[in-house]
């Protein structure tokens, strides 16, 4: 490879990361803007509608104060991991994103196959995932220990111990998912699953999409998961944070949501397939986008309607209910698979037979 | 037993609790733009006070001071002198908006309907100075209600 074939294929990793990581930043602005006025609807009143037409410049005008906003490092902090620790929380959200499929295009024929889009279409994608999301517990952690603070230690040992408590039963989720689909690449799953909402994953697998979504939102630390920002811990490993780490923080956060939104719509949802077949003429991305944003709707939507868990109960059910449910699943689907007779039944679903 | 088993495992619940949320989302919002869109103010509102005069422009003021002694912030500052023609008037009216709690017993001690609380609310200032009023402040104050003032005393009046 030459000087300039390898300029020109860093430029395009480059344009291609930009393509990615700009639309998220922005999407999580305006998510923060749905949010209010969701959330608003939702308790009877309008929400922010006041900077611009209905309030859409109201993220620009909150990132403008987020920005101008003083960064305060406390006395005692090891400045280091403090200031670490945001970006340690951010790269892995923004990271996950390389191996998302967000659809196949053949360019509008230029392209005789069609191309995946996807930063790097990647065979053990589903591991990647995994394993990338499971680096921001270092972020949360190391954002408690930095600050040398009482309440930030406590919210960050809560919020490590629920992120390794809901990525197992997550991983287990995802099993059921490759044991249907035969593969880990996320854009052979979604290929498996093509054909209509029957083929759709979340048939089969009903039981795991819920326990998959709601170990997503303890994953993000939204509510019903929230008691890592609970008001008893001010707000949680966050609370030394102020400006501009504070508001990386909440974009990993965000980032998060719409990485766990994108997920469960490739998953279990049928990725960039209409629901019939009949209404493929509309460009899968569209598709994807659209489910994505509906999951995200419903992520407000439960943040708007249910309580807190407290801590125990949170523990409850990841150990003792999604656990036991996600494995007895595999085992319930394994017998299906293996078993002459009851294979007939599954043998819709597997892609791989 | 099953059916409770069935409410558990099909999360029963919580989807009655995102009905409730999902139904709200349509119901009309009650929230009020306030610059724009104000709550309606009952006629016995406390706002503002204004010293009224009579319709021949003859302050109605006749410095008894029941006011300055009912008010129990002690914000009312009066003094008073013999007019020329005879008749008692104050010659200072001074309320301190910092200390007045609004109770309208001002209003209430006096006999000639002079010192009132108007539906005035939007008078915040940026100095403590500006809102400490004296006479002239406080009668321009009810010359320019005075339509409203009349109207609301004439509303309240059959309950009196």
């Amino acid at each position: 490879m030459s000087g300039l074939d390898m300029a020109i294929q860093g430029g395009i990793w480059a344009l291609e990361i930009l393509a990615i990581a700009v639309p998220i930043a922005l999407s999580v602005a305006y998510i923060t803007y749905c949010e209010r006025r969701v959330i608003g609807f939702m308790q009877a009143r309008k929400g922010c509608n006041r900077v611009g037409p209905a309030g859409l410049l109201q993220p620009l005008a909150d990132g403008l104060k987020l920005v101008l906003k003083e960064t305060i490092i406390p006395a005692q902090a090891n400045k280091l991991l403090f200031i670490g620790a945001p970006l340690l929380s951010l790269m892995p959200a923004l990271v996950a994103f390389a191996v998302v499929p967000f659809g196949e295009t053949s360019l509008f024929g230029v392209w005789e196959t069609p191309h995946i889009m996807a930063i790097s279409n990647l065979n053990v994608g589903l591991l990647y995932v995994m394993a990338i999301g499971s680096l921001s517990v270092y972020g949360v952690l190391m954002a408690g220990w930095a600050s040398n603070s009482k309440y930030p230690i406590m919210g960050s040992i809560r919020s490590t111990c629920q992120m390794i408590s809901y990525e197992i039963s997550m991983g287990f989720g995802l099993v059921t998912v490759m044991m249907l689909a035969g593969s880990l690449n996320l854009a052979d799953i979604v290929h498996a699953q093509a054909g209509g909402i029957l083929h759709w994953y979340m048939i089969p697998l009903f039981p795991m999409l819920l326990v998959f979504f709601i170990s997503g939102c303890a994953e993000t630390g939204r509510t019903p998961f929230d008691l890592t920002e609970t008001e008893e811990l001010v707000a949680g490993y966050y609370t030394e944070y102020s400006g501009m780490w504070f508001a990386t923080f909440s974009l990993a956060e965000y980032g998060a949501m719409i990485l766990i939104s994108l997920l469960t719509s490739i998953l279990f949802l049928g990725g960039w397939y209409a629901p019939i077949p009949a209404l493929d003429f509309i460009p899968g991305t569209v598709w994807l986008l659209g489910k994505t944003a509906f999951l995200i709707f419903v992520f407000i939507w439960f943040r708007a309607t249910f309580p807190r868990y407290r801590y125990d109960q949170m523990m409850r059910l990841g150990w003792k209910i999604f656990l036991p449910w996600t494995l007895g699943w595999i085992f319930v689907l394994g017998v299906f698979i293996y078993t002459p007779g009851l294979d007939s039944i599954i043998d819709f679903w597997l892609a791989w037979r | 037993m099953l059916k409770r088993a069935f409410k558990t495992w099909f999360l029963w619940e919580l989807l009655i609790g995102l009905s409730v949320t999902g139904r709200y989302f349509f119901k009309k919002k009650i929230t009020i733009e306030y610059p724009e869109e104000k709550t309606p103010l009952s006629p016995r509102f406390r706002g503002l006070h204004a010293l009224r005069r009579y319709e021949s422009g003859e302050e109605r003021c006749i410095a008894c001071k029941l006011c300055e002694v009912v008010c129990p912030a002690l914000a009312i500052t009066i003094e008073s002198e013999e007019r020329d023609d005879g008749s008692r008037r104050t010659t200072r009216y001074d309320i301190d908006f910092t200390k007045c709690i609004y109770c309208g017993f001002c209003q209430e001690a006096c006999p000639v309907d002079a010192i009132v609380e108007t539906q005035e609310f939007e008078y915040a200032t940026e100095t403590r100075a500006e809102l400490y009023y004296d006479k002239d402040m406080l009668l321009a104050v009810g010359d320019r209600y005075e339509k409203q003032i009349a109207a609301n005393i004439a509303a309240d009046a059959r309950y009196s």
